[in-house]
Parts: C-alpha cells; sequence; structure tokens
C-alpha cells in the first residue's frame, strides 16, 4: 500500500516539479519584473527589493508599467486587434475544420487513418517554412496574382500581403489541425444511433444536426477553439511576416518592449496583462463547463 | 378479414452477396403484438429497420394502412421505434427527450407539454422530469424509451429487443406492464426479440425466422405446440427429437418406428407422406410421464436410467439415458411433498406419452 502510494505520489511529483521549475518560477520573475522600473543595467531593470542599512528591506513597487499600458493607445489598440484577430480566425477554423473533422469521423475506417495522416502532414515542415511559403503565394508577383494575370482575370495585382486577408490566412492555414483534432475526436465518439432515433421521431437530418451532434460535440468545439484562439492571441511570426506594419499584434508589441526598447518591466506588464486577459475568461468558461460535464 | 394493417410483400434484402432477409411476406393485424422470433443473424433486426426506414429493402415493398414506405423517409414515417440501445439523448431531460418527437410536430408549447406530462405518468415516470438520462437505472432508462416513442401514437411501435437490457425480475414485470399500455392504446407492436420467453409472453402472434426467412408464423400455443419444422420444433422449448420412419399411414392415425425407441410412436392423426418416408418426432420433456411400472402399452413408451436431476422447486428435470443409449430430458411437476414422487440416480424408470403429444414432420 505504502509503495503504491510511494509510486503515485512520483507519478504526480514528475510534471508538478517540471511544471513548477519550468512555468510556475518563470512566471513569478516575469510578474515581479513587470513591478519594477527600467534602468541601463544588467539586468535592465531596478530590483524589486534593497537592503537599506543593511537592516531594512525595501520593497519598491511600481504600479507605473500597468498604468502605462492602460493609458497608451499603442497597447489597448494592439490588445484589441488581436483578440479580433484571434476571434475571427477562431470562427473560420471551425466553420472549416468542423466539416472536415464531420466527414473524417464518418469516413470508412480504411480511409480515417490516412485522411488524419494529411491533416498531420504539414506539422512534418517547419512552421517557418510554411509561413515564408504563403509569402511566395501571395505576394503582388507571387504564384496566385501570376496566375491570374496570365489566365486574364485581373490586369494588376491584388495587394495580399500585409493585409488583415494575409494574416487571417496564416493563422487559419497554420492553426486548422488544432481545431479539427479534438473535433475529430469527439465526433468520432457518437453514437450514430441517436441520429437514426432523431430520424424516427421525425427530424430531418438538418435538425438532427442542430439538436443532437452540435451540442454533443460542443466539447470538442471548445477545446478546438481553446488550442487555436488562445496562442493566436498571442501570435508572433505570422503578423510579422504576412501582416500589417501599421497595426501590431500584442506578441509583436511584446518582442519590440523586450529587444528594440530593453525596457524589461514594461514587456512583463504587458505580458502579465495579456495572461490575465486570456486566463478569466477562460476559467469562468471551464468552471461553466466542467459543471455542465460532471454528469457525462 | 379486412386488409392486413401492416404488409410485407415479398421483401428481400441483400448486402454484397449475403442475403440477410429472403423473399418475406407477412401480414401483421391492427392492434396486435407481433414478435419476429430468431437467433442472431437471421434478419429479423434488418426486417424491423427496413419498417423504420432506416434501410431499404433490394426488392419487395411495405406497406402500412395500406400506404406504401418506399419514398417515405423515416422522418415522415407513421412509424417510431424504440431502439435496443434505448438511444436516449445523453444532453437533454427526460421531459425533453419526451417532447423531442412532438417538436418535430410543431405542435403548440401547452399541448406538448400535456401529451409529454400525460405518457410520463403513463409509465410512471411524472416524478423524473427533469432527470437526465445518467441519472436513471435501467428500467426506467427503458420506460423513457418507450414514452418517446409513443408519445408521437403511432400507427406502428417497432421494439427491438425491448427487455433485453433488463434484469429478470424487472423483465417480468415489465413484460406486463408493456401489454398493459399497448391494450390501453391500441398501437401495433412489432417487437423483435432472440428469446422465446418474451415473445411467448408478449405476443399474439410470433414469426419464427431462421437465415432471412420466416418459417413459421402462429399464435404462441401454435408455435410451441405444433411446430412446422424440426428448426421450430428445436428453437423453441426444449425438446427430445428422433429420426424415425414411417411404418403405417392411415387416415386417422400413424405410425413411425425409431431405431432409438424400444417400440414404435404412435400419433393420432394422419398425415400427407410417402410411404416409409424419413421422419423427424419431437417430444416435449413435460408430456413424458415417468413411472416405475411398465406402462402395458405397445406404443408410445421407452426405458432408461437416470443419469441426471435437478430439482427446480416448481418442477424437476430428469436427464435419462434409454436401453438404447440416446439421452432424453423429462420435466415433472411437483405436485406433491411425497418423496416416492421424486426419482433417484441410477434408477430404472419407464418413459411413456399421450398418442396426441408427439409432433411428426417429414424430411
Amino acid at each position: 500500500m505504502r509503495v503504491r502510494n510511494l509510486g503515485r505520489r512520483l507519478v504526480v511529483a514528475v510534471p508538478m516539479v517540471w511544471l513548477l521549475l519550468f512555468f510556475l518560477v518563470p512566471f513569478i520573475l516575469v510578474f515581479g519584473i513587470s513591478f519594477s522600473q527600467a534602468q541601463l543595467s544588467i539586468p535592465p531593470f531596478a530590483p524589486l527589493w534593497e537592503w537599506v542599512d543593511h537592516r531594512v528591506l525595501a520593497l519598491r513597487v511600481h504600479l507605473a508599467n500597468y498604468h502605462f499600458l492602460a493609458t497608451d493607445a499603442l497597447y489597448i489598440s494592439s490588445y484589441l486587434y488581436s483578440l479580433k484577430v484571434a476571434a475571427i480566425s477562431t470562427v473560420f477554423c471551425l466553420l472549416l475544420g468542423y466539416p472536415m473533422a464531420y466527414g473524417i469521423a464518418r469516413a470508412a475506417p480504411t480511409a480515417r487513418s490516412l485522411l488524419l495522416m494529411l491533416v498531420i502532414l504539414p506539422f512534418w515542415t517547419s512552421f517557418l517554412l510554411r509561413v515564408y511559403a504563403w509569402i511566395g503565394l501571395l505576394k503582388n508577383n507571387g504564384v496566385i496574382n501570376n496566375v491570374l494575370m496570365s489566365l486574364g482575370v485581373i490586369h494588376q495585382p491584388i495587394v495580399m500581403m500585409q493585409t488583415d486577408f494575409a494574416v487571417y490566412i496564416g493563422i487559419v492555414y497554420s492553426y486548422l489541425p488544432f481545431m479539427i483534432l479534438p473535433l475529430y475526436a469527439n465526433l468520432e465518439k457518437h453514437d450514430r444511433t441517436l441520429l437514426e432515433a432523431a430520424a424516427d421521431l421525425g427530424a430531418r437530418p438538418w435538425k438532427s444536426f442542430l439538436r443532437i451532434t452540435l451540442p454533443l460535440s460542443m466539447p470538442g468545439i471548445i477545446a478546438g477553439a481553446l488550442l487555436v484562439f488562445i496562442p493566436a492571441v498571442g501570435e508572433y511570426v505570422i503578423p510579422s511576416l504576412l501582416g500589417r506594419s501599421d497595426q501590431l499584434m500584442i506578441g509583436r508589441v511584446l518582442s519590440d518592449e523586450f529587444f528594440e526598447n530593453r525596457d524589461w518591466p514594461v514587456a512583463s506588464a504587458v505580458a502579465i496583462a495579456m495572461l490575465l486577459l486570456l486566463v478569466v475568461p477562460i476559467v469562468i468558461f471551464q468552471r461553466h463547463q466542467g459543471r455542465e460535464l460532471v454528469h457525462k | 378479414m379486412a386488409n392486413p394493417y401492416v404488409r410485407i410483400d415479398r421483401v428481400s434484402k441483400r448486402y454484397g452477396d449475403a442475403l440477410a432477409v429472403n423473399n418475406v411476406s407477412l401480414d401483421i393485424n391492427q392492434g396486435e403484438i407481433f414478435c419476429l422470433l430468431g437467433g442472431s443473424g437471421c434478419g429479423k433486426t434488418t426486417l424491423l429497420r427496413m419498417l423504420a426506414g432506416f434501410e431499404a429493402p433490394s426488392s419487395g415493398a411495405l406497406y402500412i394502412d395500406g400506404e406504401n414506405l418506399a419514398d417515405i423517409p423515416p422522418y415522415e414515417r407513421p412509424v417510431n421505434m424504440m431502439f435496443q440501445s434505448y438511444a436516449l439523448f445523453p444532453h437533454m431531460s427526460v421531459a425533453a427527450n419526451v417532447a423531442f418527437g412532438l417538436e418535430q410536430e410543431r405542435l403548440a408549447r401547452n399541448e406538448i407539454d400535456r401529451r409529454v406530462a400525460e405518457i410520463l405518468e403513463m409509465v410512471k415516470l411524472g416524478d423524473y422530469a427533469k432527470r437526465k438520462p445518467h441519472q436513471l437505472s435501467g428500467g426506467q432508462r427503458q420506460r423513457v424509451a418507450l414514452a418517446r416513442a409513443l408519445v408521437k401514437r403511432p400507427k406502428l411501435l417497432l421494439l427491438d429487443e425491448p427487455l433485453g437490457a433488463l434484469d429478470r425480475k424487472l423483465r417480468e414485470h415489465t413484460q406486463f406492464e408493456l401489454i398493459s399500455i399497448q391494450e390501453r392504446l391500441g398501437v401495433t407492436f412489432v417487437v423483435v426479440t432472440h428469446d422465446q420467453e418474451e415473445a411467448m409472453t408478449l405476443a399474439t402472434r410470433i414469426g419464427v425466422m431462421n437465415r432471412g426467412e420466416i418459417v413459421q408464423v402462429g399464435t404462441p400455443r401454435e408455435i410451441y405446440e405444433f411446430p412446422a419444422t424440426r428448426f421450430v420444433a428445436d428453437f423453441i422449448g426444449s425438446v427430445n427429437l428422433f429420426e424415425g420412419r414411417l411404418s403405417e399411414d392411415e387416415p386417422e392415425y400413424v405410425r413411425i418406428s425409431c431405431a432409438q425407441l424400444p417400440a414404435p410412436v404412435y400419433i393420432d392423426h394422419g398425415m400427407s407422406a410417402p410411404p416409409a418416408a424419413d421422419c423427424w418426432v419431437a417430444i416435449r420433456p413435460e408430456k413424458i410421464e415417468l413411472s416405475r411400472t411398465a406402462p402395458g402399452t405397445a406404443d408410445n413408451w421407452a426405458h432408461g436410467v437416470v443419469q441426471d436431476v435437478a430439482y427446480l422447486g416448481d418442477m424437476s428435470v430428469y436427464l435419462l439415458r434409454l436401453d438404447g443409449g440416446r439421452e432424453v430430458r423429462v420435466t415433472q411437476a411437483n405436485r406433491t411433498r411425497k418423496p416416492e414422487e421424486q426419482f433417484k440416480w441410477d434408477e430404472a424408470v419407464y418413459l411413456s406419452w399421450d398418442a396426441a403429444s408427439p409432433v411428426v414432420g417429414v424430411g
């Protein structure tokens, strides 16, 4: 009994220690730095506490960084823009991914593994390369414009690079598998006799989908939406390579603060604010969801 | 008799090379409980699913109340089904499950609520309307499934192994409840089951299926007492089957000699068969009488030794080995508590039966 308990504790302890060392400790550090003040030194911020006369421990907490975020229009508009881009991308991923996941779940078992393989296949190429490939497709003398122009459909290239459109394309393309896989995992488990029962009770196929399949796939939709939305908010590479230069996403702002301005405290505050922005709604959402799922 | 309510007309269903249902024709009357009885893979469920509209017949036609079902999708058929797994919607309450079918008919909300409450009262689930299916016991779920199918007032209710998932005590209780609900509503039931006891208690008529074909249709009594084929005799209840040859064939009686029996089998009705035809004779275990003294007749007796006794309380089951080596099963009701009524292991006994008891067939 004791040995089993020890084993159980070890199993839990390994990931706990991991999270503690590589998530909680850095988080506390960043959290601390966000209350500090930038200065020309190494590291480039003032320590939070100091020994005064070797006897008194003085703690200096600066709220100015957060105040700065809340008052500077650049940060607010970047946050809002990031949320908007992430939300719209998530909706498009859902609209594209749901039918794909549904199709895979309904496909013959032999075809299913092949189709799943195709969904995962892009991961075999570097993410960065794939985003660069989109530049080749979207730019003014890129593949799409060249083909359309040689066909005579258009006479001047369509400007697609450095637009919101390009960012949506990039994010939806990159994150689609994260939507499809949890949806597939959910849809694949559905009991098809439920749909027969719905049809038997007089529901047309579309009605059966709305009343049976869709509500039962809600956990998959939520999982997929979170997997797309959360990383999309902080997305850095795609908007930097494909997006507008006049409107930055928050991930880009954060990296600029950190590397260009070397203002670690403000960069930390940006990160903490982003975390709060995402964590609070997610926790509320999951708690609500958890209550619904408790009985399943 | 008026036109049959449900007509299955030369229906076949083919899956690739396999013939799941083979040229089945069947008439079912309004208000009856018709049981399709057969082992797994006999085509009974396929037939049921064709009535519901989940499968289309490869050939033949189905009619309900004179209407050809061929081009009617499941959601427009006047038919409802109670699924073997119940197929309750897990995310909906009991009341929402039952209301689902009525909502598809676009009835007024208060009409829906009234009918849902009424049917839940009938299946004694009035207090459970707000529960979710996972909060119910198996028997309660079964009743929700029944209520959900019945609330639409279908012309025909299809039940796929309706009692299969219930334990024995609950089954017996539910069987009678099902019959009483059916009688009250007057809905025609078609029940699919592999359990002959279930079929016998529920059915007004039984259709026995084997390998995609209907082998016999009749009341439970007809099926049990007068099985038409060797398969039916063997499938329904337990039976002692003997191979024999027709030795005398008169209009009033037949006599059959069986190699495994010391005396000929005498049956008090004639049969139409070629002389000296090969026959099978079936005698039910409860129709054989055991005694310690010779019966004193020329026909219808045998002699053997008790191999095994199973005392079941209301009756005892004896396994006997005849002098020819053949094993025979006999059941005797325990009408008194006298010990001499019981036979012991290794006791030599005489077996005898009435001339009206054996069933005979050619082949």
